[in-house]
């Protein structure tokens, strides 16, 4: 993958910086939200697969992890506050982790891209979301793997458990990612990794740097797991409807085989994640009950915001 | 080492939910057709409701208790 396009004054100067290690100075304000955004999933992408224009010792380069650490901190802070803004529900015993998860769940009242797929969108629509969800599913996993060796030994065997799954039981046919890239492929789509970064609206990218900020940090440990189980939790239900749209729309085949993959799969998936993972981490580390829901919260949120983004698009009157 | 530290029954009952089966090689599902397992866990559907019986596929979550 190349460096992405700059949306603004700080990711100009970090994208700069990033293809000519020699230059030197400080960093720019963020002319907004955007470029903000870009920045910050940027200079994630150097701890992930990197970029074949810049250099590898960028990801541990003090001046750019000052960078890194101010937009993370920016990012966690809005987050928390939207957290305790919705209510941020009080610390659960350890033993109703999975209860509290799957009233969070019950209770999140977003609207639903795949409802429109299976319903309504046209084409255009269903390809321009498939462009929007690559930038996460083409790295499918990827974040909660950073997470297996900071957890206790029960959560550790879970995590395991759900992620060899994800990255195809040991079959490289069958990695998730990699069935997405399929799809992308037959439906005309660009399967290369970080293929369609610079389509990417900014909600989208707040959710994929959200996964990351909870996946890279130790600290946050029991978000990150919370917020695999909100999407393991929302997602069988969701990609049968997937289905159901694109073979409505003519487009069964590898794309609708990953979706359908993800009816069955998550249907384990939520179970291992709030019971096994979040479960047991909580009666390991109590301190981390309440971080587990404030990532399930998260998760839930991001994915509402950016389709609220998408809908208001596609259909302004409603 | 004979004692085992942790609980890791090989089924699981989910309240209101599927039952979780782990290290199973085949399945049969009610008509007598046998389905080949190729995950460490699968979810069997105990609600009867799910549209790829054997397996859950999450319907359980939309009907009323
Ligand atoms: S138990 Fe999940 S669909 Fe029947
Ligand atoms: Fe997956
Ligand atoms: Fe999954």
């Amino acid at each position: 993958m190349r460096l992405p396009k700059p949306r603004g004054g700080l990711s100009e100067w970090l994208v700069a910086r990033l293809a000519e290690p020699g230059l030197t100075g400080s960093a720019p304000g963020a002319d907004s939200w955007d470029d903000e955004s870009i920045s910050l999933w940027t200079l994630h992408e150097l701890s992930f697969r990197g970029f074949e224009d810049a250099d590898d010792r960028a990801e541990w380069d003090p001046d750019l992890l000052g960078v890194r650490r101010d937009l993370e901190t920016a990012l966690e802070e809005r987050l928390r506050a939207r957290w305790t803004e919705a209510g941020a529900v009080a610390a659960p015993a350890p033993a109703d982790v999975p209860t509290a998860l799957e009233d969070l769940v019950a209770a999140d009242d977003g609207p639903s891209l795949a409802d429109f797929v299976r319903r309504r969108a046209d084409r255009d629509q269903v390809l321009e979301l498939l462009r929007q969800r690559s930038v996460y599913h083409l790295k499918e996993s990827d974040p909660s793997a950073f997470v297996v060796p900071r957890l206790p030994v029960r959560a550790k065997a879970a995590l395991m458990a759900l992620q060899f799954d994800e990255y195809g039981d040991g079959d490289p046919n069958r990695l998730h990612s990699h069935l997405f890239a399929r799809g992308l492929e037959a439906v005309g789509l660009r399967a290369e990794y970080g293929a369609y970064v610079d389509d990417a609206i900014p909600e989208n990218l707040e959710m994929n740097n959200a996964g990351s900020l909870f996946g890279l940090h130790r600290r946050l440990r029991g978000a990150a797991m919370g917020h695999l189980a909100a999407f393991e939790m929302t997602s069988s239900l969701p990609s049968r409807k997937m289905v159901q749209g694109l073979e409505r729309l003519g487009l069964e085949g590898p794309m609708a085989d990953y979706y359908d993959e993800h009816v069955e799969a998550d249907a384990i998936h939520e179970h291992l994640a709030a019971r096994d993972i979040c479960g047991t981490l909580a009666d390991d580390e109590p301190d981390q009950a309440a971080e587990v829901l404030f990532g399930a919260f998260t998760c839930l949120d991001v994915e509402a915001r950016f389709a609220t983004a998408m809908l208001r698009v596609w259909e302004p009157q409603r | 080492m004979s004692e085992r530290d942790f609980d890791h029954p090989d089924v699981v009952l989910v309240p209101h939910g599927p039952m979780l089966l782990r290290g199973a090689e085949s399945v049969q599902d009610l008509e007598g057709t046998v389905h080949a397992v190729d995950r460490p866990v699968v979810a069997l559907c105990r609600c009867e409701k799910s549209s790829r019986l054997p397996w859950c596929d999450g319907t359980h979550k939309v009907i009323p208790r």
